[in-house]
């Protein structure tokens, strides 16, 4: 044990204060005021947190910016330069999607379309977490598998489309086969540069700390490549959202259900422009949803978890 | 059980070494500063010490549990709070302990550092101050005899730094810890050792120690004296890479 108790003691005696320490380092004061000071600095120099309400800016502006297209695109069709059929006007889109509706197909093609998706984009994930923190984790392996992913990535999985109708025939089998050849590469690729974003520190420390190998990956490469791994799961969901549409207008009949391809498809051979619209509308009502509603928030609370939010635009 | 290190070298690659034939011994309970210049290699033999590199030649002798490490920046996981910081340095020190004991260990190791209220906050709404503070707690969590620090106030305003030299020494106190602080500033390591030694640039090498007795810490003339003669021998050794 150290043994120099005689500075802890004159230090809580005010008397011989004055005396000592006048000009050497040490700080000056008994260990309350010490206390205080540290107490003080604390208040001064740390965060203050701030209020959070609504932001009108952020609900009224895409609003806004939604309105004046729809205006735009109505103005364009009242001026009459190409034929009605082939460019209907929002009412006439709208009053096509009433239509859709109440046949039940809307219902029915997104219902089909966004379970597939979020099913393919579930089991994707459930595949190329793993794949990826092994890859990240295994240099050798990340050598010889590294390009082969990034060049799948690549690769439009429409491609596969055809292979996967030669397998499968005109089956679900083919629509998630496509879904798990776009998101499982783009998955992996943004974890492994998830963890290449780590600063080399948090490895020293988890070393410092003990971590077994299970551990480090787990504990503090996963976790500290997750603002990576989220963005690449934005893009992996993307990426089967895209197949997934790609897949149903390819792949039509069988005992492939009625997704929302599917109703574009139906559109283009019914020559009825209004259906093509409705669906393509549909398709992209869905992914904005999904990342106002799913991404969006997990992303911004990660990155307010670990302040690295200010000064953004978002 | 003390650290010995026996005409320990290190290099990089074929490069000049950084480290060569340094000798120490560091008793139980000590609290040794390693002074001098930046790009002596201090660093590089605290990582030796920390077994997060090997030497190229000699020997070392340090506990068989290994040691903490204190870094330069807090190193403070973003992900988790000050209290999981340290929660997860006990889980990682002992895969057994229960969840229950760990929270209350932590609690303990934030009153310590006097943080008690602050265990939820993030490492970004924490002040550098606060943050190596956290830190400090989280090496003291591994519950190793041995404690090696890397200039871990460097970075702080004087006042914060101060405060902290006052904090660790109590706390090395309280512990009793062996401590290898390593520092550049000659009046910090007068402030805290109660042994310096001067390690030289390119090489490094041990090539002058001090003791730092009580008498030093009480009067301030003699603190002020050692703290001169400290400071030039360094900028001696500093001036001979002039050429």
């Amino acid at each position: 044990m150290p043994s120099n108790p005689i500075t802890t003691e004159e230090r809580t005696l005010p008397v011989t204060e004055s005396k000592e320490h006048i000009t050497s380092p040490s700080l000056k004061g008994n260990a309350s005021e010490l206390r205080d000071l540290e107490a003080g600095l604390d208040n001064l120099q740390s965060d203050t947190g701030r209020k959070h309400g609504i932001e009108w800016k952020r609900v009224l502006l895409p609003i806004a910016a939604l309105v004046i297209l729809i205006l735009a695109w109505q103005f364009y069709v009242s001026l009459g330069l190409k034929r009605r059929d082939q460019v209907p006007g929002p009412l006439d889109v709208l009053n096509q999607l009433v239509l859709l509706w109440s046949e039940g197909k809307v219902q029915e093609s997104v219902w089909t379309s966004l379970q597939r998706g979020v099913i393919g984009f579930l089991i994707s994930v459930v595949i190329a977490t793993p794949v990826g923190l092994i890859l990240a984790q295994v240099a050798p392996l990340r050598r010889a598998f590294g390009p082969l992913i990034s060049g799948l990535q690549v690769l439009p999985s429409v491609a596969w489309v055809p292979a996967a109708i030669i397998w499968f025939g005109l089956t679900d089998a083919t629509v998630y086969f496509v879904v798990f050849m776009g998101a499982i590469p783009s998955i992996i690729n943004g974890l492994i540069s998830g963890v290449d974003q780590i600063p080399p520190q948090y490895r020293s420390v988890g070393t410092v700390l003990g971590a077994n190998r299970l551990q480090m990956a787990l504990q503090i490469v996963l976790p500290a490549a997750l603002p990576g791994y989220i963005g690449g799961l934005k893009q992996g969901w993307a990426f089967s959202w895209r197949s997934l549409m790609a897949a149903e207008i390819i792949a039509v009949g069988g005992t492939i259900g009625f997704g929302l391809g599917s109703l574009l498809d139906q559109g283009r051979v019914l020559s009825d422009m209004a259906i093509v619209m409705a669906a393509i509308l549909l398709i992209l009502a869905v992914g904005i949803l999904i990342e106002l509603l799913v991404f969006g928030p997990i992303e911004k609370r990660l990155l307010q978890r670990r302040g690295l939010l200010a000064g953004s635009s978002r | 059980m003390p650290v010995v290190l026996e005409n320990l070298g290190k290099r990089f690659g074929d490069g000049a070494p950084v480290l060569d034939d340094v000798n120490a011994t560091i008793a139980q309970g000590e609290f040794v500063a390693l002074l001098g210049a930046s790009g002596c290699g201090k660093s590089t033999l605290l990582n030796i010490m920390a077994g997060l590199e090997k030497p190229t030649s000699g020997a070392l002798e340090v506990p068989s549990d290994g040691a903490a490490f204190m870094f330069q920046d807090a190193s403070l996981f973003p992900w988790l709070t000050a209290r999981g910081n340290i929660e997860l340095a006990l889980q990682l020190a002992d895969k057994t302990s229960t969840k229950a004991s760990r929270r209350e260990r932590a609690t303990e190791l934030l009153e310590l550092v006097h943080l008690g209220g602050a265990g939820d906050k993030r490492p970004h709404e924490l002040s550098g101050g606060m943050r190596q503070r956290v830190a400090l707690a989280r090496s003291l969590a591994q519950d190793r005899q041995l404690l090696l620090m890397d200039e871990p106030f460097a970075a702080l305003d004087a006042i914060t730094r101060d405060l902290l030299h006052d904090e660790l020494e109590r706390i090395w106190k309280e512990t009793g810890r062996t401590i290898v602080f390593v520092t550049h500033n000659v009046r910090e390591a007068v402030r805290l050792g109660q042994r310096v030694l001067l390690l030289s640039s390119r090489p490094g090498r041990v090539v002058a120690e001090w003791n730092v007795t009580e008498e030093h810490r009480t009067d301030a003339g003699r603190a002020g004296e050692l703290t001169g003669v400290i400071t030039r021998r360094l900028r001696e050794e500093i001036r001979r890479h002039a050429k």
